[in-house]
């Protein structure tokens, strides 16, 4: 039998029914076109598939789609204010952070999470934070850098 | 399989114990989501706990701890309280998987798990924690080490669910660290883990609890490296023989992740490692 939620999906009210054992994952990319999260491992060890809920980030690969209900999630597609990308999706195109893109949208996701928790991190706290976020292509210091620069801007400074 | 969030511990309960088929509980998810996806387990029933009063609650009793059991371990750190009394115990929760993993991940979750790795098991038995187990005849506790009986296989009974984690109340001058061996620096399963919390009268060990974690079929409390260190300040001679009643005590297997006589010396050199550190925060220098 199918699961009728009701949840917020940046910001705007959102409905589906899901199976039982569906996931989050699964529900954003194949129910409600969110196809910004991706499943890489499917087992959480990746982080391509970063969302928040309730303002904590996870994995939306470890999530069922039933959890959502009355939860608030935010996904990559939340990021930009229309066509006006946020100053970490434009540090990441100045840095050229990505190369695939497959990571791209969790590791932002992860990285405005961090930035809203700690807007001044150490570079090896943002290794930290990102230790869940596997990129196959660049290596990591062009990812990181990107961070730090956005994180600069974002302070103002 | 059906999914229920039910908004009582006895309709969880009653749930669990009415299912005939196989049932597990979702808490964080990060291990039941895994073993669901990968076909280790199809379960009938998942019952979710998230939605039960006091489930996501650190509140205070008698001087310790009571912490629900769908806590993220992140709630945990963020706690300044708890992180204050129980340092060890919070670290090495803080050790499980990835921050995406830390915001879901719990401690019941990874006891009841029952992975003989389990970075928060040793910590929760050194430092003497007690678990509330709901089920059909009503609510008991018990430690920490009695929940784990072999790989994956816990002794709650048919019905029982972890409703919290009691980390109790300690005499002023108490301490406790985990550490663990792996080959990288994040993101991995412990080769070995240690748990050591420990009290001091002075400047001697007045009381101890010593916890091995990855070194045997289940995470072990291990008398006999507490023994070795109660009544000592900790010196050369009482160190030697902590490292020694703690690989004594090991009977690991040979795997990818450390050979059998790796892991028996890693442990007694974490368990001494974790012991100075718990000692030092003992007596307020760390």
């Amino acid at each position: 039998m199918q699961i009728h939620v009701s949840t917020k999906i940046n910001g705007d009210d959102a409905e589906y029914l899901c199976d039982p054992d569906e996931t989050l994952l699964d529900v954003l990319r194949d129910r409600l076109g969110l196809t910004g999260a991706k499943e890489g491992c499917g087992t959480g060890d990746c982080g391509a598939c970063s969302v928040t809920l309730d303002g904590r980030l996870v994995c939306s690969c470890l999530v069922l789609g039933a959890e959502a209900d009355g939860r608030e999630v935010t996904t990559i597609e939340g990021m930009a204010e229309g066509e006006m990308l946020h100053p970490l999706q434009k540090k990441f195109l100045d840095h050229a952070a990505l190369q695939c893109g497959i990571c791209t949208p969790g590791i932002l996701v992860a990285a405005k999470n961090l930035l809203e928790r700690n807007p001044d991190p150490t570079e090896t706290e943002v290794r930290y934070w990102l230790a869940g976020n596997l990129c196959r292509c660049t290596g990591y210091d062009k990812i990181v850098r990107a961070v730090m620069d956005a994180a600069t801007e974002m302070r103002g400074s | 399989m059906r999914y229920e969030s039910p908004p009582t511990l006895d309709d969880a309960v009653a749930l669990l114990a009415a299912e005939t088929g196989t049932s597990r509980v979702l808490a964080g998810g990060t291990d039941v989501l895994v073993q669901l996806r990968s076909g280790m387990v199809e379960p009938d029933l998942i019952v979710d706990i998230k939605r039960i009063e006091g489930m996501h609650d650190i509140a205070e009793e008698g001087g310790g701890y009571r912490i629900g059991a769908a806590v993220p371990s992140v709630a945990m750190a963020e706690h300044e309280g708890l992180s204050a009394l129980w340092p060890g115990v919070v670290e090495a929760v803080g050790l499980v998987g990835s921050t995406q993993v830390q915001g879901r991940c719990t401690l019941a979750g990874n006891l009841c798990n029952a992975s003989p790795a389990a970075d928060s098991v040793p910590a929760l038995i050194a430092a003497g924690a007690l678990v509330r187990l709901h089920g059909p005849d009503g609510q008991r506790d018990v430690p920490a080490e009695e929940v784990g009986t072999s790989p994956g296989r816990t002794s709650l009974k048919k019905g029982e669910v972890v409703g919290s984690i009691l980390l109790p109340a300690r005499p002023a001058g108490s301490g406790d660290a985990y550490l663990r061996f792996i080959p990288r620096t994040e993101m991995d399963i412990a080769v070995v883990g240690a748990g050591v919390s420990l009290s001091v009268e002075g400047d001697t060990i007045s009381q101890a609890r010593v916890s091995l974690g990855a070194v045997a079929p289940t995470a072990l409390l291990v008398a006999e490296a507490a023994d070795a260190i109660v009544g000592t300040t900790l010196d050369d001679a009482a160190c030697e023989k902590l490292a020694a009643a703690a690989s004594a005590a090991c009977n690991p297997i040979d795997d990818k992740r450390g050979t059998i006589e790796f892991r028996v010396k890693v442990s007694g050199v974490l368990a001494t490692r974790a012991a100075k550190i718990a000692l030092a925060r003992a007596k307020g220098e760390a």
